[in-house]
């Protein structure tokens, strides 16, 4: 049970979120720019790295905040984000 | 009863006055308060206590404590219990044990058998046979000589398992005398502490010890420390609390096995601690030669413990076997209690001074191993030559106390990841770097000399206690004395003398060291590969003291050093735990909370049979009348709604509301069709779809005023549209305004349906015009209904004309109970989800876990009006299109009849090319008898579907194939005249 | 290869069973083979044996990070079964526990391999639906699913004593599969081995691929490892879990993602259960192994994660889940628990498929791949050897994602 750094409240256990999934590209504004391929890509090819990875954290049992954090997927420690932003 | 010949008349920390009657082996005993079972027996003078798994040799016992890797009981009777380690039963009155597999008793053991066709079964032999005819020929035997014990008798549990979290600065595990330091540097900074030791009392390996400190017995010295911990408020102590997993985050489970406070069984503490040190000391590993598990085969260090700790002789002349100095102590301490001392076998060339010292006229055979032992249910004597070949030479003797090293207990720090590193002077594994804020202190850390342990436990206390932000100094170090320096020399197996030599790395599972060859011959060579050819580690005591001993013989076989063979990875648990402990109070509807809405009461008073829908609701599924069979409450109820007056809760549904400038926006990208265009006071029915293009949920969204929304969602589905909505706003659209409210549970609501709904109305009073001008289908209006505030919606699930009748949740039971007395002389009917069912089927209203089963999108059930082509996004847009725009053809949503008009087939039964036993072209989606068309009628999937309307398919089921006809997917007012009258 | 029987224990017994051969050798790495398999796990080693069986294409070198057999073929739950949902599917299960049933006497390994059936506890009526729509889709392709009452069932699993009419979740029923069986894991791996290696395939342990390498033409040639270049025109990606880890040396990204799922056995007991449990509508299976010990398994964690650890709430919750039904299991004691990693496609369907980049093939997002094993490897074979699926994988083919056309087994939403 991961301990979650939720921007509002603090750490929180894991059980008090639901996780959202790896964090992808912003959604385009104009999805019909895209070609075929590329926006099934966007659907269905999800960031998968041995590594740091940003995912979607959701404190459904808490203030309701999604947040974005960065974890390694062979560590779990959470990292911080160099970039800001989501 | 047996007298207790091999008890010594003082010491010991048992109660001699408190005695104990249990049986063993259906033989009774007595023991005293403070004995195990194994310590009581050895008392007594008996050694025969167990069968080994494969073999079926006579055993003994081999240690004191967790570690035993011989003797296993299982409890019968009030305790009982599945197997555990003899040496870990708390002696209590009527107490009954048993040891595990044999028959009829250790004594005398009809497997014993299995010895005559030992050579035929080396490790791994079943592989290579057991295949002719084929492997369940077998099996059937092979199952009831495995498994240790009977699974036990879950209702003679007394009290309940409890589980709780905790927090904490510092956790520490272990109450030996490194552990009793760091938590008394931890603690003495104001840190808060939690300190778990597993024994039945706080000291560690002192209790099995003569040790002094500060020139006191160090007992008096645990006392003073657990009597200045118990005495600080911010420190917690756990007695038998096992610390058994090590997970992600610092997060520690520990479980009580017999707390303090009546009622409660067992309690798991889940453990967030800041920083853990790791005080868990070390256990002694045995050698291993031929024929080494003879009962009168112990570890040293359990013959010292079974002398102080527990009073008693285990045996009455005794050698020692040794590859390092600490059995020296042992022999000295053997010699103070009349054990005689006949010979230390050292295979060290050099023996310290300080180690010889301790034991003046003892004789030490310098170079030396024992390479075979005599006595077939106990030790008679060992057999001794030079390490470097050398005659054999018989030493008559009944007690062999092995010391093969020391392993520190690294298994918690390897569990949290930390790696570890081979110490050659040790000759042990030890923790190398850490992963998580954790450390190892004392023995664990590899300090073996007492000095060394206090103040390394003081030390790494204090650290953690300043990595958690507290500030003090280390508790100052009692005195006490070093004993022999340890220098240990490698000795991980006797050479064997020939290829059948039994020379036991396992002893639960009987692997010996030609089964490690043999797996090694055979190819089988990593470590991992060893263990699970040859099942070494894999027992109750998953190597504690063997797997050390594999890792060495495997290095020695194919010439590499311990850390280049590695070791097998340490899992969780530290040792066995019962899973009731890990699942406490939780269960039945802890674990699975109902969700009811106000009206369950009333439903359960009048007969509703309730039953568990989507999302844990419960709801009433019909309302039968005393002695009334399911078909015809449905059929009453279905009549009820379509010639007269019924009702049904329909609060379930999800309901937010949705507020802001963007809120159109909002509702335009989550659905399929424009929403943004929708006047207030008015709903619209909508579909939203995955951004992968499969439909996600239906349902009604009213507008309530410019920016003011109600979105309604299915049932079973309104959590996952919450979080998809929630996501949307708050990860792609942050930069929009608007909030969501989940009201669900805010509103409740009676759905009055029927041809007299609009009639019934105005019984029930409302002040809201229900004229079909002012109140059209679709419409949402507020106003007084019954005498309460309302909020009323024109949709309808049913077909008919209905008012779905909003109140606050605190209103409903009012509303309900207004409504059915309005409605009794008029024939009200209270109608559930089956009745429902049917309604819907015959209308063709999706139902998203019927007709909605990943295949399909909007457009192929029918609804290609709901997709706009206007829109130039919403989600799932682009998926449609795409998925649409390959050639592979689509199934649609049809109407079924059946042949026969009275037959119902199965819900889901495969439509098949002419009724063919293959690959099907469709599926019956619904099936159920209509009141209506008084013949059954049926909803499915059918590829080109909408083409082949009048075609004849086939419902293929097991053993018939049922033909139907294909029609347009509605069997009741096709038009929908009567839900907008 | 010396064939394995009674007769062969019982004539190496008299030589002290000093005489036995290795069960695969370890040759030295050359440096160019017809193909490449990279990963020794079930799938992997099954491949090299259908590569060598049915093709007679034997140049073949498996390449392994590890030791042989590590991976998820060494610490699965060893539940074989075909009761799957859609007509794309269940061909391809059919005819793997077909290749099971057979797989003792094809590899001359005792597998210990026994057709158990399988009961799934039914405790909702949903699950009853889509079970019974499974049954009837099952009947077609010839797998097999019966209807059992309440009280057959506990018939059947006398030690089931939960889910009784006042329970949270009373039990409404029951569906047998006698289709299904259980067998020694780390059997299937030695004897795919031990028969690949014996007709020629190479495997090559503590060999770490580190990338994939294409030639001028684009096609595959090759790959780069820790025991320098091994050139290949044929590579196939068969690792579980570090699918991705590899492709995307290579650029190929793939529509799958790694979860962490885990398991735990009980103490060794006397013969408890006879049959696999499976409860799906409160997340828990059991089997018992022949040793005696229980094999349960619940819900995957959610999240990525390569770690192969314990979360503790998604164990406690499968504890939970099984008192529910099992009470008389509370006094039973946990002995060990383990993860792996897997991968799971977007659809949590398996890929099988040949990939843009020509010569490499993928074998991936394998939920619940140990009873696919022999499949798996038999149409992978087929795959290689003919650079074309064999119809039982054209379902998985990667094209299916062109069009989002998915293959969903798991329910109606894709796996998250």
């Amino acid at each position: 049970m991961l301990l979650i750094t939720c921007p509002h409240c603090g750490e929180r256990n894991e059980s008090e979120f639901i996780h959202g999934g790896p964090a992808r590209m912003r959604r385009p504004q104009d999805p019909s720019a895209l070609s075929d391929e590329a926006w099934v890509d966007y659907l269905t090819v999800p960031s998968n790295p041995l590594g740091a990875v940003d995912e979607k954290w959701w404190h459904a049992r808490g203030c309701g905040a999604w947040t974005v954090l960065r974890r390694d997927t062979m560590t779990h420690q959470f990292l911080p984000r160099s970039d800001d932003g989501r | 009863m047996a007298a207790e010949s091999m008890r010594l008349d003082q010491g010991g920390r048992i109660d001699r006055a408190r005695t104990i009657a249990f049986t063993f082996n259906g033989r009774n005993y007595t023991g005293c308060a403070g004995d195990t079972l194994a310590s009581a027996l050895l008392a007594h003078g008996e050694r025969l206590t167990a069968r080994s798994f494969k073999y079926h040799r006579p055993r003994g016992i081999t240690g004191a404590g967790q570690e035993e890797p011989s003797s296993f009981v299982e409890l019968l009777g009030d305790h009982q219990s599945g197997s555990q380690p003899i040496t870990t039963v708390q002696l209590r009155d009527g107490l009954q044990a048993r040891s595990v597999n044999c028959w009829p008793s250790a004594r005398f053991d009809l497997l014993a058998l299995n010895q005559l066709f030992a050579r035929m079964l080396p490790a791994a032999f079943y592989y290579k046979t057991f295949m002719w005819p084929n492997w369940q020929v077998y099996e059937p035997h092979i199952r009831r000589a495995a498994g240790l014990s009977f699974a036990p008798d879950a209702d003679r549990v007394v009290g309940t398992y409890e589980t709780r979290h905790w927090h904490c600065d510092v956790l520490v595990v272990g109450a030996g005398p490194a552990g009793l330091m760091a938590a008394l540097s931890a603690a003495r900074t104001g840190a808060r502490v939690l300190l778990a030791d597993d024994g039945t009392e706080p000291g560690g390996s002192l209790l099995g010890r003569k040790e002094q400190i500060d020139g006191r017995a160090a007992i008096e010295w645990v006392n003073a420390a657990v009597a200045e911990l118990d005495a600080m408020a911010n420190v917690t102590r756990l007695s038998q609390a096992c610390a058994w997993a090590y997970r992600e985050a610092n997060l520690v489970v520990v479980t009580e096995r017999a707390p303090s406070t009546p009622g409660i069984f067992q309690r798991s503490w889940r453990v967030r601690a800041l920083q853990v040190v790791i005080a868990t000391g070390a256990l002694e590993r045995p050698l291993v030669f031929h024929d080494n598990d003879r009962p009168g085969v112990m570890l040293a260090s359990a013959v010292q413990t079974y002398i102080h700790r527990y009073a008693v002789r285990p045996g009455r002349r005794a050698v020692l076997f040794t590859n390092n100095s600490s059995a020296y102590e042992v022999a000295a301490d053997m010699r103070s209690v009349g054990i005689e001392v006949a010979a230390i076998v050292d295979a060290r060339a050099a023996i310290p001074a300080d180690a010889a010292a301790l034991v003046p006229g003892v004789e030490i055979l310098a170079a030396h191993v024992v390479a075979a032992t005599d006595g077939r249910r106990s030790l008679t004597g060992v057999h001794v030559r030079a390490r470097v070949d050398g005659a054999l030479r018989r030493i008559r003797c009944d007690l062999l106390a092995l010391s093969g090293g020391w392993n520190p207990v690294v298994h918690l720090f390897s569990q949290s990841r930390g790696t570890l590193r081979f110490d050659a002077g040790l000759s042990a594994f030890v923790a190398d770097h850490a992963q998580q804020p954790c450390e190892c202190a004392g023995a664990a850390d590899g300090r073996l000399d007492l000095p060394a342990c206090l103040a390394d436990g003081a030390e790494k206390g204090l650290d953690a206690a300043r990595r958690a932000r507290f500030t003090g100094t280390a508790a100052a170090a009692p005195s006490a004395s070093a004993g022999p320096a340890h220098g240990t020399l490698a000795l991980w197996h006797v050479e064997p003398a020939g290829a059948s030599d039994k020379a036991f790395v396992d002893l639960q599972h009987d692997v010996t060291v030609a089964d490690i060859h043999l797996s090694l011959r055979e190819g089988y060579g990593a470590v991992e590969h060893v263990k699970r050819y040859t099942t070494a580690g894999m027992g109750i005591d998953q190597g504690k003291t063997g797997n050390i001993n594999v890792v060495g013989t495997i290095a020695m076989a194919q010439g590499l050093p311990p850390e280049g063979v590695g070791t097998t990875t340490f899992r969780s648990p530290y040792a066995p735990v019962d899973f009731g402990a890990m699942a406490g109070a939780r269960g039945g509807p802890v674990l699975l909370p109902y969700r009811h809405t106000p009206i369950t009461a009333w439903n359960i008073a009048h007969g509703a049979v309730m039953v568990e829908a989507g999302a844990r609701w419960r709801r009433p599924g019909y309302y039968p009348r005393p002695g009334e069979p399911l078909q015809d409450a449905v059929n009453r109820e279905c009549s009820a709604v379509r010639e007269n007056l019924a009702v049904y809760d329909g609060s379930p549904l999800g309901k937010f509301e949705i507020r802001g400038p963007d809120a159109a926006r909002l509702l335009d990208l989550l659905y399929t069709n424009l929403f943004s265009n929708l006047e207030a006071g008015m709903g619209r029915y909508g579909i939203m779809l995955s951004d992968d293009g499969l439909i996600l949920d239906d349902g009604v969204s009213f507008k309530l005023g410019v920016g003011h929304y109600l979105v309604s969602t299915s049932t079973g589905n309104a959590e996952e549209v919450y979080r998809h909505m929630e996501h949307l706003l708050q990860i792609e659209r942050p930069e929009w305004k608007v909030r969501i409210t989940p009201v669900t549970a805010a509103w409740a609501n009676a759905t009055v349906c029927g041809p007299q709904a609009r009639a019934f109305m105005a019984t029930l009073g409302t002040d809201i015009d229900l004229s079909n001008a002012a109140f059209p289908f679709m419409g949402l209006r507020h106003g007084q209904v019954a005498g309460l505030p309302a909020r009323v919606a024109r949709v309808s699930f049913t077909g008919e004309l209905s008012f779905e009748i909003n109140v606050r949740a605190r209103d409903a039971i009012a509303l309900w109970e207004r409504v059915m007395a309005a409605g009794a002389p008029l024939g009200m009917t209270p109608v559930g989800s089956e009745a429902s069912h049917v309604l819907r089927v015959e209308k063709g209203f999706l139902s998203l876990g019927h007709e909605v089963d990943g295949t399909v999108d909007p457009i192929d059930l029918g609804l290609g009006w709901i997709v706009s082509k206007q829109k130039p996004d919403y989600l799932g847009k682009r998926a449609l299109e795409i998925r649409r725009s390959s050639a592979k053809p689509r199934r649609e949503l049809v109407g079924l009849l059946m042949e026969d008009p009275a037959r119902l087939v199965i819900e889901g039964a495969p439509l098949t090319p002419n009724g063919a036993r293959q690959a099907s072209e469709g599926f019956v989606s619904a099936s159920v008898w209509s009141v209506a068309n008084r013949r059954a009628v049926a909803l499915g999937l059918l590829t080109n579907g909408r083409r082949r309307i009048g075609e004849t398919v086939y419902v293929r089921m097991k053993d018939e194939v049922v033909r139907a006809s294909v029609t347009a997917p509605c069997f009741y007012d096709p038009k929908g005249e009567k839900l907008r009258s | 290869m010396e064939r394995y029987s009674l007769w062969s224990l019982a004539r190496n017994a008299l030589t002290h069973h000093q005489n036995w051969q290795r069960a695969w050798r370890s040759p030295p790495l050359k440096a160019e083979y017809d193909v490449i398999i990279i990963g020794a796990g079930g799938h992997g080693l099954a491949t090299a044996h259908y590569l060598a069986r049915n093709h007679g294409i034997t140049n073949v070198a498996v390449l392994e990070r590890g030791w042989l057999g590590g991976g998820n073929i060494a610490r699965n739950t060893v539940t074989i079964r075909s009761n799957y949902l859609r007509d794309e599917s269940i061909p391809f299960y059919v005819k793997s526990v077909s290749l099971f049933d057979d797989l003792t006497r094809e590899l001359n390994f005792n597998l210990m391999y026994s057709k158990r059936s399988m009961i799934d506890i039914v405790q909702t009526s949903p699950k009853m639906r889509d079970l019974r729509r499974r049954m009837l889709n099952m009947h077609n392709h010839g797998s097999t699913y019966e209807s059992l009452s309440v009280e057959e069932v506990r018939q059947r699993i006398p030690s089931l004593t939960g889910g009784g009419p006042d329970s949270r979740l009373p039990i409404l029923g029951g569906m047998l599969h006698p289709d299904a069986a259980t067998c020694r894991h780390d059997a299937v791996a030695w004897g795919f081995a031990r028969s690949a290696d014996d007709q020629g395939v190479e495997m090559h342990q503590n060999t770490a691929v580190t990338a994939l390498l294409r030639g001028p033409d684009g096609r595959i040639s090759g790959v780069e490892t820790n025991r320098g270049t091994v050139r290949a025109a044929k590579v196939a990606v068969v690792v579980s879990g570090h699918t991705t880890t590899i492709t995307e040396t290579i650029g190929l990204r793939l529509p799958i993602k790694t979860i962490n799922l885990t398991a735990f056995v009980s103490e060794p007991v006397k013969p408890l259960i006879d049959v696999i449990v499976n409860c799906p509508d409160i997340g828990v299976y059991i089997i018992q192994s022949d040793r005696g010990e229980l094999i349960i398994g619940g819900a995957n964690d959610l999240g990525l994660s390569f770690r192969r650890d314990i979360k503790q709430s998604v164990f406690e919750d499968a504890v939970v889940a099984m008192l529910e039904l099992f009470p008389a299991f509370k006094r039973l004691k946990l002995m060990r628990q383990w993860g792996g990693t897997l991968d799971i496609a977007h659809d949590a369907s398996p890929i099988v498929s040949r990939t843009p980049i020509g010569g490499l093939y993928v074998s991936a997002g394998w939920w619940g791949g140990f009873k696919a094993v022999p499949a798996g490897g038999y149409t992978l074979a087929h795959l290689i050897a003919k650079d074309e699926p064999h119809p039982l994988i054209e379902p998985f083919s990667l094209e299916r994602f062109r069009h989002l056309d998915f293959v969903l087994e798991s329910g109606t939403t894709t796996a998250r």
